[in-house]
């Protein structure tokens, strides 16, 4: 889930221009000399959750003068690497870490949920048509599969009774830059769809059958905006402060579910919650649950070499965890429910400090 | 005693400056080998496991890890030709109106909005592409007849965004780099050029003529260097083609640049085979670029040769004369 900012963008274009010097290229995180005395913490990853990590790290630094946390959001891919080649104290994504790159991992790498996202259907029926529509994973799979393609098609109607359906095409639109929205949006079309999972399947970026790429929230959004007939799908988030409408979705249990921060929050509630929180939250149990919703990960070492960062670290992801949860939803994040929460102040146990 | 230390001091001034600039000169050949090197070599990956099927594959799957190159290599090229063709006429157009036909305090005005266009950051011109460009774009293609939608350049859904749109602000993009290094050409060309073709009993469009044809190597210089920028023209372009990876003709198309995918993807492409692929692209743009000023190298150098031919200037009809 990811906002594509344009400074992380020229960031991984430089990054991208002395790719084989990455160990050199960011300032390493043990050897950056501390400001006030105290310590100076790098760390790197997803953009999505950028504005919350830096309204944490600020109120905690406040907090805690002399500890001095630093996030350049390049994107989850790069935040995984960096803390690969230990550029960085730690990681952050939107996707979990896969068995692959956990292995290629110097050490142990584990995983916390910070907050919660969720990705919504936006969709443009013409300047007179403003109905709320209803949608279930099946029927965004078809759409986006190109096997629907008129607003007034039977399968359609019949999830929204009384709504006149328009007889126009649909243009299908997407991310084009590569996106844990865009994650999250088909690992849901591939839970509830057998061919969807066969034919394009989950990944920051996936082979389109149809439809047009717009970069960034705001390119889907504006490709949704101006195309009577237009489908896409953006960040809550996005969403919220634009003020776009978007659809309901069907979820698990049936019911159709408005995405909202309280409906995602009951999202992660459902979930059987691993060990390690690698786990997708698309399509959950409970009736209350928004199915198209995700956490969004900080990534440590289990065994870091820098005792002191790991104290500092360890404090603040505690306090995060706790008292940090209250800045969430002015930002609009969905806050962890209490269960994960509770989960994880044990799990951050097993940092060794 | 003086005199002859000054000299001493001053030669070897002369050779110390002379290793300095030689150095910064080679620091470019350097940066260029070290450049293609390092791409390769990043994306080794890539290039074993696909060969030279990368050059031709269609598909850019990364879910499966299967990656082609051609959609991408022909949305760079198709779009850049396409932006050529219609910034070109209107570049030139520009350059003789400045330099030949304007009056006088036009000039200065006209040659400083001209450049200004050249200034213009590219997230700018896909932010006026997306808001006035593609809502433009769309209501022509709303507009066209169905029996010219049969035709596979304009075959497609009218969604505004693609190939067309992308072709168009190309060629702003690009006319103010194409029309300024024109307009110098122009000027550069000698004054007795145009006095000798006027004592011929030239008229002003021959006259013109022959300025044209003495800057012409120079002209097509100036073409190319706008055909270079916008094979790397990536921000306005993604915001604005639809990135979608297909090999079509049609304007109407969603389609892709090479730049554009790198940008778009580079960033949460975390898979290793991916991300050499992504390199790979960037490789290919480097050597497509190389081979592009190659060739337009070639083109000026035969030019060159050819340049001893004589001007003809067509003699008055008896008709024009007499009026």
């Amino acid at each position: 889930m990811l906002r594509t900012s344009f400074v992380s963008l020229s960031i991984a274009l430089l990054l991208f221009a002395c790719a084989p010097k990455e160990q050199t290229a960011t300032s390493t995180g043990t050897e950056t000399p501390a400001v006030n005395g105290g310590a100076v913490i790098n760390g790197a990853g997803a953009t999505f959750p950028y504005p919350i990590y830096s309204k944490w790290f600020d109120e905690y630094g406040k907090a805690h003068p002399g500890v001095k946390i630093n996030y350049q959001s390049i994107g989850s891919g790069g935040g995984i690497k960096q803390l690969t080649a230990q550029t960085v104290f730690f990681g952050a994504s939107d996707m979990p870490m896969t068995d692959e790159q956990l292995k290629a991992a110097p050490g142990p790498v584990l995983h916390f949920p910070t907050v919660l996202g969720a990705v919504v259907p936006v969709y443009n029926l013409g300047a007179d048509n403003t109905a709320q529509l209803r949608f279930s994973g099946p029927l965004l799979a078809d759409i986006y599969l190109g096997k629907i393609n008129k607003w007034n098609d039977p399968a359609i109607a019949k999830l929204n009774p009384g709504v006149k359906l328009p007889a126009t095409e649909i243009a299908v639109s997407h991310r084009s830059d590569g996106s844990g929205t865009t994650f999250i949006f088909c690992d849901f079309l591939s839970k509830t769809s057998p061919e969807f999972k066969q034919k394009v399947g989950a990944s920051t970026s996936v082979q389109w059958p149809v439809g047009v790429g717009g970069k960034g929230n705001e390119g889907v959004a504006g490709i949704v905006k101006q195309t009577p007939g237009a489908i896409g799908y953006v960040e809550l988030i996005y969403a919220l402060q634009t003020k776009i409408p978007y659809g309901a979705v069907q979820n698990k249990s049936g019911a159709f579910v408005n995405a909202s921060l309280d409906s995602v929050t009951a999202a992660a509630a459902g979930v059987n919650m691993p060990d390690d929180f690698r786990v997708s939250i698309t399509d959950p149990d409970g009736k209350d649950a928004y199915p198209i919703s995700s956490f969004t990960w900080m990534l440590y070492y289990q065994k870091p070499a820098d005792k002191d960062r790991a104290k500092t670290m360890v404090d603040f992801m505690k306090w995060a965890l706790t008292d940090g949860q209250k800045f969430t939803q002015a930002l609009g994040y969905a806050p962890l429910p209490k269960s994960v929460v509770d989960k994880e102040l044990q799990a951050l146990q097993k940092i060794q400090l | 005693v003086s005199a002859s230390r000054r000299k001493r001091s001053q030669s070897s001034d002369d050779r110390g400056f002379r290793i300095l600039t030689g150095a910064f000169a080679a620091l470019v050949l350097l940066t260029v080998f070290a450049l293609a090197f390092e791409l390769a070599r990043q994306s080794m990956l890539s290039i074993t496991k696909f060969g030279f099927g990368f050059w031709k594959g269609t598909t850019w799957d990364p879910v499966s890890g299967e990656f082609g190159a051609l959609p991408f290599i022909w949305g760079t090229l198709y779009s850049s030709i396409l932006a050529l063709l219609i910034s070109t006429p209107i570049a030139l157009g520009i350059a003789i109106f400045i330099s030949e036909l304007s009056p006088r305090v036009m000039r200065t005005p006209l040659t400083y909005l001209t450049e200004l266009l050249a200034a213009i950051p590219s997230i700018v011109y896909g932010l006026w592409g997306i808001f006035v460009l593609v809502p433009l774009v769309r209501k022509l293609e709303l507009a066209t007849p169905e029996s010219l939608k049969k035709i596979p350049l304009f075959n497609g859904p009218p969604l505004g965004v693609g190939m067309g749109a992308a072709a168009l602000i190309l060629a702003v993009m690009v006319i103010p780099f194409t029309s300024s290094v024109a307009r110098e050409i122009l000027k550069n060309v000698p004054a007795a050029q145009r006095e000798a073709a006027y004592a011929l009993g030239a008229t002003r469009w021959e006259a013109i003529k022959v300025a044209i044809g003495y800057g012409k190597t120079g002209i097509i210089g100036a073409i190319m260097l706008g055909f270079g920028r916008a094979l790397g023209e990536t921000m306005a372009v993604t915001m604005v083609i639809g990135n979608s990876p297909q090999v079509a003709a049609s304007l109407f198309k969603p389609q892709y640049t090479m730049a554009a995918v790198i940008a778009n993807e580079f960033t949460e492409a975390a898979d290793e085979l991916y991300l050499h692929a992504l390199i790979e692209i960037g490789l290919l743009l480097f050597v497509i670029t190389i081979v592009i000023n190659a060739l337009s190298r070639i083109l000026i150098w035969s030019m060159k040769k050819r340049s001893s031919r004589v001007i003809t200037i067509r003699p008055l009809a008896a008709s024009e004369a007499a009026a």
